[in-house]
């Protein structure tokens, strides 16, 4: 099946049938900073992945986005 | 899985509260924890004008689409800092979600464009003024979103700092012994002087994958790409630790923060200390009249350097 990751933008090949944290842990991912996408659905860790499926991984970490304080040390409130 | 509460197929499972969601109880809960955090913070009340700070990513637009949808009157102030193509797609994410949703409950988007007001972007700003890019930028971010909050008579101005935002922060602090930052890093900060606005940060006690997956599930169209500064950031260091040991042990995060909250609110009511602090050093700036502890804010001191070095 085709994986789709960011930060790099890329696409893999990884051979189903196998379960999103399987799959999440054969990339060396951590769960709770990345979502599994099927299709257009989000899917749980322990949803089936099958050959065919198109799969997209997203990182849910951002360290950058605009969000009104400054990203380097020290980490001053907004004010 | 099944959802925790109807029994339903789960599209989200949440270990931190041993739970999993389907798209329609997802919804509830995340809605439950922004009107929790409002209420136990006495961030705002159901009439307040409230000013969102939206920079096209996950956390801000869902912030607005949250409060929209709780009944709260939000508009949002987006800050274009001139950043190549990061910035053109931020600044089309914004205003398609602004169009889209926001202007059906009624809700307006400002717009300031650092390239109109100091002839660059920021990079190039930076660069004029000798000062790191992302110190330059906070500069900017702050006195732009004060500003309009201030001009256009907002009650108090949001921000959409996550779970993981803030305990990274505190990891960062902590790590440093930044103790003076500490105080402040509450999720409700009272505007402690005039010309300055009240800050609140109602998504406090959500995970940046929680919000993801709320963007998700509601088809909010956010830039996923990150700011080509924060690179290897620190913040984003400390945050991977975290969720090395979020995934471990499963609470980690809010037991940090939030305990950490729940000392300093025993320690001392930091609200009125901290503003009687502020207000003992601040007074306006002798240029635009913001609040500063200087003769002349660091905003103004920036863009006047900008101007006399600037190439025309
Ligand atoms: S990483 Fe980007 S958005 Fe964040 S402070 Fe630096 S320049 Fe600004
Ligand atoms: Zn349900
Ligand atoms: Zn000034």
């Amino acid at each position: 099946m085709q994986v789709r990751l960011s930060h790099p933008s890329r696409t893999v090949e990884v051979k189903g049938p196998k379960k999103a944290k399987d799959l999440l842990r054969e990339l060396n991912l951590v769960v709770e900073a990345h979502l599994v996408i099927k299709g257009d659905d989000l899917v749980t860790e322990d949803e089936m992945l099958y050959e065919g499926d198109q799969i997209e991984i997203r990182p849910v970490i951002s360290g950058g986005s605009p969000r009104f304080t400054s990203h380097v040390p020290p980490f001053t409130s907004p004010q | 899985m099944t959802c925790t509460k109807c029994k339903t197929k789960a599209v989200i499972g949440l270990p931190r509260h041993n739970a999993a969601f389907c798209k329609g109880c997802f919804n509830g809960f995340i809605h439950d924890q922004v009107a929790r955090a409002i209420k136990s913070e006495w961030m705002f009340g159901k009439e307040a004008k409230i000013l969102v700070a939206v920079s096209g990513g996950k956390d801000s637009l869902a912030l607005w689409d949250i409060l929209l949808k709780l009944g709260y009157k939000a508009d949002a102030l987006y800050v274009n800092l001139g950043i190549g193509t990061y910035s053109e797609e931020s600044h089309a994410k914004v205003t398609q979600f602004a169009e889209t949703v926001a202007a059906p409950h009624g809700a307006t988007l400002h717009i300031h464009t650092v390239e109109q007001e100091a002839g660059a972007g920021i990079k190039e700003l930076a660069q004029l003024i000798h000062r790191p890019t992302c110190s330059t930028c906070g500069t900017i971010k702050r006195y732009q979103f004060n500003r309009v909050a201030i001009e256009q008579q907002y009650d108090v101005m949001a921000t959409g700092h996550n779970l993981d935002d803030e305990a990274a922060r505190l990891l960062g602090n902590v790590l440093h012994w930044q103790e003076e930052y500490l105080e402040k890093q509450g999720p409700s900060l009272p505007a402690s002087v005039a010309g300055f606005s009240k800050k609140v940060k109602p998504l406090f006690r959500l995970a940046e994958r929680e919000l993801a997956a709320y963007a998700v599930l509601n088809r909010i169209d956010y830039i996923v790409e990150e700011c080509p500064m924060a690179k290897g950031s620190k913040m984003i260091q400390y945050k991977e630790v975290l969720n090395r040991l979020e995934t471990e042990s499963p609470g980690t995060k809010q037991t940090f923060y939030w305990g950490f909250l729940e000392k300093q609110s025993r320690k001392q009511p930091t609200a009125t200390t901290m503003s009687e602090k502020d207000r003992a050093v601040l007074h306006p700036c002798t240029s635009c009249s913001q609040p500063t502890t200087a003769e002349v804010c660091s905003y103004c001191k920036m863009m006047a350097r900008a101007k006399t070095v600037a190439p025309h």
